[in-house]
């Protein structure tokens, strides 16, 4: 606030012609409003639009109703809501555990380490994560070939189970276990220590205190973490697509299927319906989200 | 602060479970690398190792990732952080309006942008270029949000209006100003949304694959089809690549610029 009232009368100060001075600081914003415009609101734009035409390029919302009541599109759909809840869910309770053991040590090399390391493996998604997989749990991998030796009646000496639901759970997991220890820790360490001695001075066990305060407190951090979790497993693409050959188990597969399936743009518009269906999602999912932050800020003070 | 056996042991179970579930799949990954050609389990060599040089559409494919990472680089500190910058001094009327559009790529999924600029390369192609250099473009609204994070912050925490002034007052030009007095004050934001870029560029699949652009994870998947082997070799190159680049950056300033969306 003290900064815009400085700027104001900074650009006050000006000699000559106060109204061309002030509107030529626009022109430095000009060139990112351009490339922006061009490769993000344009796109951006066009895909909301686009979902609202007919075959033609007409308005018309019967492509959004085909594709809405479709049974493959409810498929999907659900498939997406159902892996994204899932690996959410678990992800975020796994990381909450792995984060309250890394914060609970010794401040040092383990813990600057499993940071770092969580950082890289949050963003290893995608083809190279589908070979882990398949290296561990494929045909003739480390796992796998181990069950298939000692174990041969275990579904895990077979690899068909990673090829669907399940499979896509644990793989999606890998990454959102990193994710959750990376944005939930900030929360965790800034609990204030006073609370924690407080609650032994007034004579409190620690179960008491992590029911008490501990928890009560982490919550709303908690839940908002798990939002972006989910919103982080619905968005994604590349893990599914190199992973499973079902082009209509999950909605983004459904999305490059009716995109490369396109002839002279015929599809386009299926594309874009389909599209509209995921931003919606996301966008209720982070407002939520927001609103959680929101309150969050309030009990964290950040130093 | 002492602690129970009983907790101790809880910590450790947790940590040890967690990272073997983790680090399992990377260790089977290095293992599978190691494997003789055509899915054979018998003995270990370094037959895929030696062949990555040899594998003339990898090589291809990491360069192109490599310059496509740089060009991201050039962009974000020519257009990017300059913009910014500016904004945060001259025009903080419209900073919410930068911060909206900064934020739109966590809004809207990788698969969804590529349905909106799917026409728009097409236009490209056919009219300015067929290059797969053009990827740069998206890729760099890609980076946005994490730019925008991390330079917002250093931004905020650094007083870069009595810099501004001081070096006005002295009569510095404009480039000057932005090269010399207030770039290296916020080097580490740069540095941390550089780090990002480069990471987030060489992972891109998405957007490629679907633009049908041969970049490396594209490659990498369909090597991958013919010689399982090599495309893992690479696989565990890249990670390592990528583990060294963000452990150099501090992991205190990193971690407030994950995904995370703050409220004032």
């Amino acid at each position: 606030m003290a900064n815009s009232l400085k700027t104001e009368a900074s650009s006050h100060l000006g000699t000559g012609s106060r109204f061309l001075k002030r509107n030529s600081s626009y022109i430095g914003v000009l060139p990112f409003l351009l490339v922006t415009g061009l490769f993000l609101i344009y796109p951006t734009i066009y895909v909301i639009f686009g979902a609202f035409r007919d075959l033609e390029g007409k308005p018309s919302t019967v492509i959004l109703k085909k594709t809405f009541l479709d049974e493959a599109t409810r498929r999907a759909f659900k498939n997406t809501i159902e892996l994204s809840l899932k690996t959410a869910i678990l992800g975020a309770i796994l990381g909450a555990l792995v984060t309250w053991a890394i914060a609970s040590g010794k401040e040092g090399i383990f813990k600057k380490f499993s940071l770092s390391l969580s950082g890289v493996l949050s963003q290893f998604g995608g083809v190279m994560l589908t070979f882990a997989f398949l290296a561990t749990f494929g045909f003739n991998g480390l796992v796998s070939s181990y069950f298939l030796k000692h174990f041969p009646d275990s579904p895990i000496s077979q690899s068909t189970w990673l090829y669907g639901m399940n499979g896509l759970t644990v793989v999606y997991t890998f990454f959102q276990i990193p994710l959750m220890v990376l944005v939930f820790f900030p929360s965790f360490e800034n609990i204030k220590k006073e609370w924690r001695e407080a609650s032994d001075a007034l004579g409190g066990k620690p179960s008491e205190y992590w029911f008490r305060v501990g928890i009560p407190v982490l919550m709303p951090s908690f839940l908002g973490s798990t939002l972006l979790l989910f919103s982080n497993s619905f968005s994604a693409y590349a893990t599914a697509a190199s992973l499973i050959t079902n082009g209509t188990f999950l909605t983004p597969l459904q999305i490059a299927d009716s995109l490369s399936s396109e002839v002279g743009g015929a599809n386009a518009a299926t594309a874009s319906s389909l599209s509209l269906f995921m931003v919606i999602v996301v966008i209720i999912v982070m407002t939520i989200y927001t609103l959680i932050r929101r309150r969050v800020s309030k009990w964290e003070v950040t130093k | 602060m002492k602690q129970n056996w009983r907790i101790r042991l809880l910590r450790w179970a947790i940590i040890f479970i967690v990272g073997f579930y983790l680090l399992i799949p990377i260790l089977a990954m290095l293992d599978f690398s190691l494997k003789p050609y055509g899915g054979g389990n018998q003995g270990r060599t370094l037959r895929a190792w030696k062949v990555i040089p040899q594998t003339r559409n990898l090589i291809d494919a990491i360069s192109l990732s490599m310059s496509l990472a740089l060009i991201v680089i050039v962009a974000i500190f020519v257009l990017v952080v300059p913009t910014l910058i500016w904004v945060h001094l001259k025009l903080p009327k419209i900073r919410r309006l930068m911060e909206l559009i900064c934020l739109i790529p966590l809004a809207i999924p990788a698969i969804v942008l590529v349905v909106g600029i799917a026409p728009l390369y097409r236009f490209i192609s056919i009219h300015i270029t067929e290059s797969p250099l053009s990827l740069a473009g998206v890729y760099s609204m890609l980076v946005l949000p994490y730019t925008y994070r991390s330079l917002s912050s250093a931004l905020d925490t650094s007083d870069i209006r009595t810099l501004y002034e001081a070096a006005r007052t002295l009569g510095a030009s404009t480039t000057r100003l932005m090269v010399q007095v207030i770039m290296p004050t916020l080097r580490s934001g740069i540095m941390n949304g550089a780090v990002i870029a480069i990471a987030l560029v060489l992972g891109e699949f998405t957007i490629a694959s679907l633009l049908n652009f041969e970049n490396l994870q594209v490659t990498l998947f369909r090597v991958g089809r013919t010689d399982g082997n090599v495309a893992v070799a690479v696989s565990v190159v890249s990670l390592i690549f990528v583990l060294l680049l963000l452990l150099i950056i501090p992991t205190s300033q990193r971690r407030k610029q994950v995904l995370d969306v703050d409220v004032e």
